[in-house]
């Protein structure tokens, strides 16, 4: 009995070591180890042996059938990992091949601009207000005390639809109806992004574009503050950077008046093109509220101040994104609008 | 405005570069835009806000230098040496208008016309002006100096030895300098003599008494015109000059006679002429010296800063200013130069300029804390956005648009997008109304795109439409989204692509809609609309609330347009979206049974609508049928004529128990009958 089991083992042994793939293997497990497998025959008729010769066959014959499982399923780990990597490898993509398109949109890069000067104002505590792109000549030009005939309107030629009623030439307007309504509540803070019109068309002008303008008056907002906003504004939006500097100028809105300049983003302030050498690009408009505004808005100069700003998006789009035709942002041509 | 730096020092001191120069005349708001060196000198090229007309006067801008660098002004003095006879012998002068301020003149006889000395045709030259003789020249350099414009008449041309400062009455006609024959119009200011007008006051001369060779005896005019006056004359003959230019920024009514003096001696100086005795000067309303009160608190209370009183005196002392301390304020003397200093905040502005801008420190301690937010509305539109460009992109056109537009697109003559708000001065046709719809601009875009053989666009704008409003002098505005695709979507080397029609436009709406978690969304046939495919067009409805349109263009719009391909688009109104939507929302409960799936193809006759299937199979599915989904339309002969087949994948699922092969069967039976009585399906 002894021999014989010997015999099977190594005839097994062999027979497992030579299958060459998992059905074999199967086959060969069924004749040792199945119902009517071999050993099972064996340890089955364990109780016909003579009681001294059961010890030790049992034991060879279970040690044998333990052995054969063992190989077996080692031959089958075998196979399982020599059939997963053939799997694997005839699975090879050229994985350099482009990936299917998704449908894709965008918005348009004023948009992005615009956003982004939203969020840096609702940062600073600032609220939103939007205001009718059809204005009231009152509300565009003489509550801004900007009076009929006055030469800075030459700054600002308008399209009109009526006498008294014209397309916003900025979007200030909307600073003196939010005064009316707030007044006398304190502060008011607030930002008014929106399209306007002025009556020009050329290589840099576009007879309608974007603005944001601001205004934050309290009872005690000062120059200092002002600085203190637009600088902070100016980092977020150009980077930390770049420098700041104010110079006096003239609005018929502001008294004392400023415009905001900052480092040429592009030549760094050495002097290029885009900044006519100067090394400085003129950002935006600034100044302390004119009182003839704050009372036209319902407030008293002698207990109100604060200061407005107004910036052209096109402009900062332009500086940001390194667009250097204006008109692009109109024309809308699909390669230029999936760009962003 | 272009500045000799040369001719600049014959009145201060500069012992700076020019680089230097300009910096700090910028940083006080003098704005020096370009430097420009020629031999032996630089110009300066000035960009002076509207406020400082002052400044297009040399001597001016020569303060302004005093004040920066402390240096003193040498102003040249003026007196003539007078001969013996009376100016009154020659001419009087009458106003008759109170466009003219103050009017001052002075006589010279004796006079040789001849070149201008060369240093002084240079300096007009550096400046743009042309030379043309002494007395010219001698006016323009004056008016150079001093920003007064001056005018000389050949005085024995002026007819009754009189001027008369009048408006032109109707019909008269004037020759200017340059040979034009203009008509004049009352409203028009103009000199004249006892006869006729001589001159179009504060824009040009009159050729009949233009200084010639001839001329030997001369009338020099200095006078104030009334600014916007000139500025409506000078636009209605199309004329703009040195002189009309600084009457409309504002001339220094105090500087009348000085100026005028100048022109005399310099012409003496130059052996040009003699100088009658006196001067006429007309000066109905003399001007009261402006004083303003300024509070030093004030100042301190609005930029911020804390400059003592004595420092702000100083300030007021560079600008020669004189100053009148007071226990809490002091009162300042503005001369008249300075005629855009009127309230206080004008003298703080010019405080802060000579402080320096970047001197005043920048604080961001705001005193209240406050909360920026989006409102609801706005974070609305702004979610709209987002979602909309997931899909499509934003594009922004112009909010007025070509009348032909309408035509264009088909809009009947009595149909409400005529009514538009139309722009009383555009510049061409372009700008003619006012939109009021969103597809012109698309269209426009699409087409320009379709040109450059961008020819698969998924396109949306989202902006307002104007419509005029009965008793109101504003427009309604009314915000809206619109979009259009048109082309393929693109494939790749695995996926062609597929042509983007009017159910890929479904798509990326209904979804939009379901992002936006409205609810009953519903796409019904549209009634006929001029502009869109009548048969491929739907009403977007949410609870039976209209939200607006989609469809494909129709046919004879595309070929009014110029566009060769298929078109689909959409418009919703921003708000009406607004009141369907829903910001708060609730999530509902996913079950933890299985879900059984069946499918089922029903044949009905061709007529019949999806969605009303679709509802007839959910409502009689009870709340055990929770997902239908259409996988296919197939139609084929074997099926008859004007029948179709549509198929579903029916999905149940309880959220109690796992659901029994009996009760589904009973309710598919259930969708069977009804689809069969209502619709007259049948099981395919």
């Amino acid at each position: 009995m002894r021999n014989r089991l010997q015999q099977m083992e190594k005839t097994a042994e062999e027979r497992i070591r030579a299958a060459s793939d998992a059905e074999t293997l199967k086959n060969i497990r069924v004749e040792y180890l199945g119902r009517k497998g071999e050993i099972t025959v064996i340890l089955r008729g364990l109780k016909d042996l003579p009681p001294e010769e059961r010890g030790a066959v049992g034991q060879a014959a279970n040690r044998l059938k333990d052995r054969l499982e063992e190989l077996i399923e080692s031959r089958n780990r075998d196979f399982n990992e020599q059939a997963l990597q053939e799997r694997l490898l005839k699975e090879k993509l050229d994985v350099t091949l482009p990936g299917t398109p998704m449908v894709s949109g965008g918005k348009h890069p004023l948009t992005l601009v615009i956003e982004e000067v939203e969020n840096i104002f609702l940062g600073l505590g600032f609220e939103i207000v939007e205001g009718p792109e059809v204005e009231l000549d009152y509300y565009n030009f003489e509550a801004l005390n900007v009076p009929a005939d006055h030469p800075a309107r030459d700054m600002q030629d308008s399209f009109y639809i009526s006498d008294e009623v014209l397309l916003r030439t900025h979007t200030s307007p909307g600073q003196v109806r939010t005064m009316e309504n707030k007044n006398p509540g304190l502060p008011v803070k607030i930002i008014i992004p929106g399209r306007v019109y002025r009556r020009d068309d050329d290589a840099t002008h576009s007879p309608m574009f974007h603005q944001v303008e601001g205004l934050y008056i309290g009872e005690r907002v000062t120059f200092a503050d002002l600085k203190g906003i637009l600088m902070l504004f100016a980092h977020k939006i150009f980077g930390q950077e770049v420098r700041v500097r104010f110079r006096p100028s003239y609005f018929p809105f502001t008294e004392p008046s400023a415009e905001m300049d900052v480092s040429c983003v592009i030549c760094g302030g050495i002097g290029c093109r885009t900044c006519s050498n100067t090394g400085w690009l003129e950002i935006l408009g600034s100044g302390m509220v004119h009182p003839n505004v704050l009372r036209a808005g319902g407030y008293d100069p002698e207990k109100v101040t604060g200061f407005a700003f107004g910036m052209g998006i096109e402009r900062i789009a332009m500086l940001k994104f390194g667009v250097d035709d204006l008109r692009l942002f109109f024309d809308n041509d699909i390669r230029f609008l999936s760009q962003f | 405005m272009r500045l000799s730096l040369e001719w600049l020092r014959d009145y201060i001191e500069i012992d700076i570069s020019a680089q230097e120069l300009a910096h700090r005349l910028t940083m006080a708001g003098v704005t020096v835009e370009n430097i420009e060196k020629v031999e032996n000198d630089a110009i300066l090229e000035l960009d002076l806000t509207p406020n400082r007309g002052d400044c297009l006067g040399i001597i001016n801008v020569a303060r302004e230098v005093s004040a920066l660098t402390g240096k003193p002004l040498d102003i040249p003095q003026a007196r003539p040496d007078e001969i013996d006879e009376r100016i009154e012998e020659y001419i009087s002068v009458t106003i008759e208008s109170n466009l003219c301020r103050r009017y001052g003149a002075r006589v010279m006889k004796n006079v040789r016309i001849a070149p201008s000395p060369v240093w002084m045709q240079e300096r007009l030259l550096k400046a743009g002006i042309r030379p043309i003789n002494n007395v010219v020249d001698v006016t323009n350099y004056v008016m150079l100096e001093t920003n007064q414009p001056m005018h000389a008449f050949d005085y024995d041309l002026v007819e009754g030895q009189m001027i008369i400062v009048r408006e032109a009455l109707a019909g008269e006609v004037l020759v200017t300098l340059d040979g034009n024959s203009r008509e004049l119009q009352p409203g028009m200011l103009v000199i004249a003599d006892a006869v006729k007008p001589v001159a179009l006051a504060g824009i040009m001369g009159g050729e009949s008494s233009e200084i010639g060779e001839r001329t030997t005896t001369i009338l020099l005019e200095s006078a104030i015109f009334d600014g916007t006056s000139i500025r409506r004359t000078a636009r209605k003959v199309g004329l703009r000059t040195e002189s009309s230019m600084r009457f409309e920024k504002g001339v220094d009514v105090g500087g009348v006679l000085f100026a005028l003096d100048r022109a005399a001696r310099l012409l003496e100086i130059l052996g040009a002429g003699e100088v009658v005795q006196g001067v006429c000067d007309v000066y109905p309303h003399p001007q009261p010296r402006t004083t303003i009160r300024l509070r030093s608190d004030r100042v301190n209370y609005v930029l911020g800063t804390s400059i003592t009183p004595g420092e702000i005196e100083g300030f007021l002392k560079k600008l020669d200013f004189p100053v009148e301390v007071r226990e809490t304020d002091m009162l300042v003397d503005i001369p008249s130069y300075r005629p855009d200093l009127t309230i206080e905040e004008d003298l703080i502005e010019e405080v802060a300029r000579l402080y320096g801008y970047d001197n005043i420190s920048s604080e961001l301690e705001p005193a209240v804390p406050t909360h920026g937010y989006r409102t609801d509305y706005q974070r609305f539109q702004e979610r709209l956005m987002s979602l909309a460009a997931s899909r499509m992109h934003q594009v922004i056109t112009y909010s007025f648009i070509n009348q032909r537009w309408l035509d264009i697109l088909e809009v009947p003559q009595d149909n409400f997008l005529r009514n538009t708000v139309k722009v009383a001065n555009p510049f061409s046709e372009e700008q003619g109304i006012m939109r009021t719809t969103l597809l012109p601009g698309l269209m426009e875009v699409a087409n320009r795109n379709m040109a450059r053989r961008n020819e698969d666009l998924t396109l949306f704008e989202m902006g307002s439409v104007f419509w005029p409003q009965e008793s109101e002098p504003l427009p309604q505005e009314t915000l809206m989204i619109a979009g259009l695709v048109t082309g393929k979507t693109s494939g790749g080397w695995q996926v062609t692509g597929s042509e983007m029609d009017y159910f890929y436009l479904k798509g990326i709406i209904e979804e939009l809609l379901v992002r936006l978690h409205m609810l009953d969304i519903k796409f019904s046939p549209a009634a006929p609309d001029h502009s869109y495919h009548p048969g491929r067009t739907a009403v977007i409805t949410s609870g039976g609330r209209q939200l607006g349109t989609i469809g494909e263009i129709h046919p004879q719009v595309l070929e009014n347009a110029g566009i060769d391909k298929r078109v689909c688009a959409f418009e919703i109104e921003v708000g009406k979206l607004y009141e369907a939507a829903s910001l708060h929302y609730q999530v509902q409960g996913i079950s933890k049974y299985p879900a059984v799936k069946r499918d089922l193809a029903l044949v009905v006759p061709e007529e019949v609508n999806a969605d009303e299937l679709e509802e007839t199979i959910k409502k009689s599915g009870t709340e055990l049928l929770t997902r239908v989904d259409l996988f296919d339309v197939y139609r084929s002969p074997q099926l008859g004529q004007d029948k179709k087949s549509l198929a579903y994948a029916l999905t149940f699922q309880s959220h109690q128990s796992t659901l029994q092969d009996e009760t589904i069967s009973t309710i598919i039976n259930r969708i069977l009958q009804e689809t069969a009585r209502v619709h007259g399906a049948r099981l395919r």
